[in-house]
């Protein structure tokens, strides 16, 4: 297979012309990046903040009181609304207004005295599993670090100070992201994510609107060579998705005060690599569909399952072994742990050689695989 | 087969699935000549064209084409002729200019005669001062006539034309067959298909597609003499009645309610 520069070369003008007289696309192009990367880095956030709760106090004590002013001054909740009795806090609750209530009888400061273990309720809607699991948490601890500390306040009082408990001391120490923000987690997926929709999206049509438009017919009577064609056709799209990789990287990072943390320089890189890779994708459906609509049908169809198999939102450890499988098989899997290795940890190529050899090798086969299926005729 | 035919095939056939769009034809094409392919819409032409230019390949038979296969050697049948397909499909967003260059580059047109072969096409078509104009705004005639200059590119030795005519005004397709007629003058062998009668009559020779079978072929006045008609029309007339067994009227009586 001797392939012609010129001929590659004519390819590439040509699809130039085209990007630079459809100046709607190309705006597309450049605009899709900075708009899903603020839609989706603001819209994907697991962090839960203000609940809203209603507050049932039958206590009227100052500790009641404290246990409130507790739960207020945590970011977690936004007891404002105050109840004063259990009905009106159901349709509260069923209402959506609020999201979780606390119940404090009375007899609570009582009991807190006494050293007895005081009661209260806490009520959570459990539709969100997300924001009931933060409620529930937080929750938890807030009044289980008010009770150890009114405990310990009566027990001074008693002169009981000296008899400490010896309890194990377990420090955790969370590295990376200490902070367990989930946008540090969230973004370096996101931009891999954008950056694969938009760059198969570019090229899954290329081939196909030729089919469409019987151009293609008249480039079947040509000379040119199919890895000619695919390549060609590419090249323009290289560019224009390394541009997209830096304009995603930049907001990405910027807005979202996600520092990267290793090699900006190996993540353009790699950036580009995985860029060819998806376009290779794009160019591969371009191959197999037969209309316009059919390649759209065909994206979506990849599209939609990689956003759940290649570990963006949910950790692939905890898929079953067979779907975890079928992740392996999506190019944005590896490029997945590549941004967030080189972003979030600060890792180097001596860690992520091996994504990095099997992203190369996909993208190898891709091509290769589109230029074999891409047949000169039209049946 | 032999040396003096341009395209020459023997029961070529081609099925889509359970349809047969070429059933067995039988064809041969002196070189020189002008050949006209004439039935009526879905008869098979275009079909039967798409196989000679490499586009389609045959599901049964036999075919050549200036002697080479066209199962194994479409691709140097391929530089051998020039093909305008029935749907015009140069690309519309390009000017003039940069699609006569991109066919001048794919079909690797050395750099020295390039200019010259894009001016005397320019020339041909009439396109002088048009040379910057996005071909999608160009009339009808200009743009088959820039087509015709673009497949023309590489100086094939046959030309095959689907319907090129279709979309055209008196004025142009006159053009556009004086064209012809110089280019067989010049020993290019020219195919093409067509509905116009006046058209099929200046031919060398015609051959009539039904079902996807030929049901008639000759020198145009002989078939004329032949079947007793008073113009090609009324040979085609007789053609699609005979294989019908219908006279050919429309279907006007048919619709009630607009004579009620
Ligand atoms: N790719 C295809 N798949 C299935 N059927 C096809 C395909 N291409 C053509 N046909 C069918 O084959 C038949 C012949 O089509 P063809 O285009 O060769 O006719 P034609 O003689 O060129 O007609 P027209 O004068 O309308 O151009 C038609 O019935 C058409 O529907
Ligand atoms: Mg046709």
């Amino acid at each position: 297979m001797n392939m012609s520069l010129r001929r590659l070369m004519t390819i590439v003008k040509k699809e130039f012309i085209h990007i630079k007289r459809d100046k709607a696309s190309l705006g597309m192009a450049i605009m899709m990046p900075i708009v899903f990367i603020m839609l989706f880095g603001y819209a994907v956030n697991t962090d839960v903040e203000n609940i809203k709760i209603a507050v049932m106090d039958t206590d009227h004590t100052v500790q009641s009181r404290e246990l409130v002013s507790k739960f207020k001054n945590s970011d977690y909740f936004c007891p404002d609304v105050y109840v004063k009795s259990t009905k009106e806090l159901e349709k509260l609750i069923d209402n959506g207004d609020v999201k979780a209530g606390i119940i404090i009888p009375s007899g609570f400061s009582k009991k807190i005295k006494t050293g007895k273990n005081p009661q209260m309720q806490l009520i959570i809607d459990g539709t969100d599993p997300t924001i009931a699991r933060t409620a529930l948490q937080n929750g938890m601890m807030l009044t289980e670090m008010y009770s150890v500390k009114i405990q310990e306040k009566e027990l001074i009082k008693k002169g009981l100070n000296n008899n400490k408990s010896k309890n194990i001391d377990v420090r955790t120490r969370v590295w990376y992201n200490p902070n367990l923000e989930s946008t540090k987690f969230t973004i370096p997926g996101l931009i891999g994510l954008i950056m694969q929709n938009i760059t198969v999206m570019l090229t899954a049509f290329s081939l196909v609107r030729e089919k469409e438009n019987g151009t293609l017919e008249l480039l079947i009577v040509t000379p040119i060579k199919s890895a000619e064609l695919i390549l060609g056709k590419m090249i323009p799209y290289i560019f224009i998705g390394s541009i997209d990789f830096l304009i995603a990287l930049f907001f990405g990072s910027y807005l979202f005060q996600v520092p990267i943390e290793g090699s900006l320089f190996l993540l353009i890189v790699l950036g580009f690599g995985f860029v060819i890779c998806s376009l290779a994708i794009g160019m591969l459906i371009s191959t197999i569909a037969q209309n316009q609509a059919q390649a759209m049908q065909m994206t979506i169809f990849f599209i939609l399952p990689s956003v759940l198999l290649s570990g963006f939102i949910f950790p692939m450890e905890a898929m079953p072994k067979l779907i975890q499988s079928a992740g392996y098989f999506i190019p944005l899997t590896y490029f997945l742990k590549i941004l967030r290795g080189i972003i979030l940890k600060g890792i180097g190529l001596n860690y992520l050689w091996k994504e990095v050899i099997i992203l190369f090798n996909f993208g190898m086969i891709l091509l290769i695989f589109a230029s074999i299926r891409f047949k000169k005729k039209l049946d | 087969m032999n040396g003096e035919v341009a395209i020459i095939t023997e029961n070529i056939t081609k099925k889509f699935g359970e349809f047969t769009a070429v059933d067995k034809l039988n064809i041969k094409i002196p070189k020189g000549s002008i050949y006209g392919l004439l039935g009526p819409n879905g008869a098979g032409k275009s079909t039967a064209i798409r196989m000679f230019c490499g586009v389609l390949t045959p599901t049964e038979g036999k075919g050549e084409v200036f002697g080479l296969d066209v199962y194994k050697d479409a691709e140097k049948i391929k530089q051998n002729i020039g093909y305008m397909s029935q749907k015009f499909s140069l690309y519309e967003d390009l000017t003039v200019i940069e699609n006569l260059n991109f066919y001048a580059d794919i079909y690797s047109i050395p750099k020295k005669v390039k200019n010259e072969r894009i001016e005397d096409i320019i020339n041909m078509a009439g396109l002088n001062g048009r040379e910057k104009n996005i071909t999608k705004t160009l009339s009808g005639g200009w743009k088959q006539r820039l087509a015709l200059g673009c497949c023309l590119m590489h100086k094939p030795r046959l030309l095959i034309l689907d319907e090129p005519t279709a979309a055209v005004d008196p004025v142009s397709r006159r053009i556009f067959w004086q064209i012809i007629y110089k280019l067989a003058k010049q020993g290019i062998t020219i195919l093409v298909t067509t509905h116009y009668m006046d058209e099929a009559e200046s031919c060398d020779e015609v051959a009539f597609i039904f079902g996807g079978k030929i049901i008639g072929k000759g020198n145009p006045k002989k078939i004329i003499e032949e079947k007793n008609a008073k113009n090609l029309e009324d040979v085609f007339i007789k053609y699609v009645e005979e294989q019908t067994g219908e006279k050919v009227q429309s279907s006007f009586d048919k619709i009630k309610f607009i004579q009620s």
